[in-house]
């Protein structure tokens, strides 16, 4: 993919009411070494049948996110300190833990950055995806279950089904053990489906295809999804929209073909030109000079002004405020408006 | 099944270890006979404990009547076999084992466990001290205490012997302090690494309740670890607690060892330590059978189907 053609497949998604609404989400780890600020006002919505993809660096909080909205931010360090995750009107946090368990699985699901650690060893597959089939709805006699979960597994396209059911998480592949964290994550077909890096374990070709696999559960379903991932290429071939998170927060977010033609961003352009120029291969983004700044000791003004050809006085001394580039784009940068910026 | 030929392996090298020990010192003959022994009181000595004929052939003599429970008369109480001796033994070491076992995993599997699902609660620094005080308590100096507070001083258990049930308590709580402190310590670390794995990330996201979070699939992959260890603490309480049996002068193979020892009587001697060591190979089997009953990568092996 050039950055020159527009990509992106769905730009005129249905504005109906929300189903994920997240309003300057807050959540902290509480280490011995200070206050990590992981999530630090992070505010998106997303439509039913909609992709929103997440970029960043390593560490940059995007898979605390992720966890904040299902409420599994590690214990006891991770809090969610602030804002609302309004899921299907209701906001998440206020709920009990009974509550919460309900919502889990059924209305939203994750899968998680690391597939190959994701399935339990010494449980069998077909036990696994059984208590995921069983959780919502105690009253499923073993015939039912043992159905659906063949289904479940035809539905992300795992071959001989009723063989891999007594199958243990070590007798397979990778991309043979991430469908089947597939298959229990849309078990109950939920709205909001979380995948966390869902292809960076994966080689090339099966990550296509699970690519693919994500789009087709969406088509069939209506999920709305958020890709979490280092990868441009992943986000060009899945995503409608696309927000580029930064130390804790969003700083761009924007339709996909416009942020990768028209980034407003510094921080944004930077990724995107540190993307390889031969899209074989995922890469790690780090070819940007400089570190980010630690969480547990922020500075006051923009997060990036340090590692910035671009910034001035205002970038240091204040945090830039959202400018409104069209009605879905917006930066967080007091120079998105001057685009382009000098060369230097 | 390889396990299985290791264990006889090890036998025979105990064998050969625990016939030679006991000829090291010199010959038996020498503690059995007066100074005085006539040369036919002497012969008939020899040829009643197998003493006779060259070392090989005491030897081949030796394993064969082992094989079959055989190893002689004792030499202290010489109208009982070292068998039945041992065998009139065996029932106040095993009955004490099993309760001690018992009284270990009762208390040493729930406390690690919950100690790593409360971590840094009240209930985790209790359990936390209790694992330092038993790992590094010596076990005469804690049955001496108990046995003068207890016993002597509060009189509520008889100090020593068996008489009722009142007498397990006591040696029953030295033996397993130090089994509970290890595995407390065991699970609580094994439990903290499954509660912070992917997988239990994964059970809760499918909204499964905190109890079967933690009571299937934090506990099970929990387990294999300590299991090993599980093994050392289960001989050691079915082949007799030497030091506890001493001081308690329980009457179990734990003290016969040390009075067999002490009198020379290398019979005894020799069929303890291969009794034990038979125990210790047996448990290596039966704990090789739970580890691949718990562990499917263990029950599979290669046959993956990829
Ligand atoms: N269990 C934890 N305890 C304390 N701090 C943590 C913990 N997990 C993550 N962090 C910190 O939280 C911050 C955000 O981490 P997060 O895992 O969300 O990053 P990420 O964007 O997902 O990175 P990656 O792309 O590498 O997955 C990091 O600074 C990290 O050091
Ligand atoms: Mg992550």
């Amino acid at each position: 993919m050039s950055l020159d053609q527009p990509m992106g497949t769905v730009n005129d998604v249905p504005r109906t009411a929300p189903v994920l609404e997240v309003q300057d989400l807050r959540t902290y780890l509480y280490t011995r070494w200070g206050t990590t600020k992981a999530v630090d006002g992070v505010s998106f919505s997303l439509g039913s049948g909609e992709t929103l993809g997440i970029v960043g660096e390593s560490g940059s909080g995007k898979s605390m996110l992720a966890l904040s909205l299902v409420r599994l931010t590690p214990e006891p360090a991770g809090k969610i300190v602030g804002g609302r995750v309004m899921l299907n009107g209701r906001n998440v946090l206020d709920l009990t833990d009974r509550q919460m368990r309900e919502v889990r699985g059924k209305e939203i699901s994750m899968i998680l950055q690391d597939p190959q650690q994701s399935l339990n060893p010494v449980f069998s597959v077909g036990d696994q995806l059984a208590e995921a089939i069983r959780v919502h709805d105690r009253d499923l006699d073993d015939k039912l279950i043992h159905e659906r979960s063949v289904d479940a597994l035809k539905s992300v396209h795992v071959p001989a089904p009723e063989r891999r059911l007594k199958n243990f998480p070590h007798q397979m592949s990778g991309g043979m053990k991430q469908r089947i964290v597939g298959a229990m994550a849309m078990a109950y077909q939920p709205q909001v489906l979380v995948a966390d890096e869902p292809t960076t374990a994966l080689d090339v070709t099966i990550q296509a295809q699970y690519l693919r696999l994500l789009k087709d559960l969406q088509e069939r379903t209506g999920v709305a999804i958020i890709v979490i991932t280092h990868d441009f290429g992943v986000i060009a071939e899945t995503c409608d929209r696309v927000a580029v998170m930064y130390a804790g927060r969003f700083v761009e977010e924007g339709p996909v073909e416009q942020i990768f033609d028209h980034p407003r961003h510094p921080y944004t352009r930077a990724l995107l030109e540190s993307r390889p120029k031969v899209d074989l291969k995922s890469t790690r983004l780090q070819s940007i000079d400089g570190q980010p700044p630690s969480l547990i000791d922020l500075p006051i003004g923009c997060r990036f002004a340090a590692r910035c050809a671009y910034a001035i006085e205002r970038c240091l001394a204040e945090y830039p405020p959202w400018f409104e580039i069209t009605e879905a784009h917006a930066a967080a940068c007091w120079r998105s408006e001057e685009v382009p910026w000098p060369s230097p | 099944m390889i396990n299985a030929v290791r264990g006889l392996l090890t036998l025979f090298a105990v064998s050969i270890l625990v016939f030679s020990l006991a000829r090291l010192t010199g010959d038996p003959i020498d503690v059995l006979a007066p100074v005085d022994i006539s040369r036919e009181d002497e012969a008939a000595l020899r040829e009643r404990w197998g003493l006779n004929g060259s070392i090989w052939e005491q030897y081949v003599s030796f394993v064969g009547n082992a094989s079959q429970g055989d190893f002689g008369p004792s030499f202290k109480y010489p109208t009982e076999t070292a068998a039945s001796v041992i065998a009139e033994r065996l029932p106040a070491s095993i009955s004490l084992g099993i309760v001690a076992t018992v009284l270990t995993l009762v208390i040493g599997v729930p406390l690690g466990i919950l100690s790593a699902v409360k971590r840094g609660s009240w209930l985790d620094r209790i359990a936390k001290g209790l694992a330092l005080f038993g790992q590094s308590v010596p076990e005469f100096w804690l049955a001496i205490m108990l046995i003068w507070f207890v016993a002597v001083r509060w009189n509520v258990v008889p100090t020593s012997g068996i008489s009722g049930w009142q007498s397990y308590i006591l040696p029953s709580i030295v033996i397993s302090v130090f089994g509970i402190a290890a595995l407390l310590r065991l699970f609580r670390s094994a439990m903290l690494e499954t509660l912070g794995s992917e997988y239990v990330k994964l059970a809760r996201l499918k909204g499964l309740s905190e109890f079967k979070v933690v009571w299937k699939h934090a506990l099970k992959p929990a387990s294999i670890a300590p299991l090993t260890f599980f093994g050392g603490i289960a001989v050691r309480m079915l082949t007799g607690a030497t030091v506890v049996e001493i001081v308690f002068a329980w009457p179990g193979v734990g003290y016969l060892a040390y009075e067999a020892a002490n009198a020379r009587d290398f019979p005894v001697v020799q069929a303890l330590a291969l009794f034990t060591a038979a125990v210790i190979i047996i448990m290596n089997l039966l704990i090789d059978i739970t580890y691949a009953y718990v562990d499917p990568r263990v029950r599979l092996g290669q046959k993956a189907i990829a």
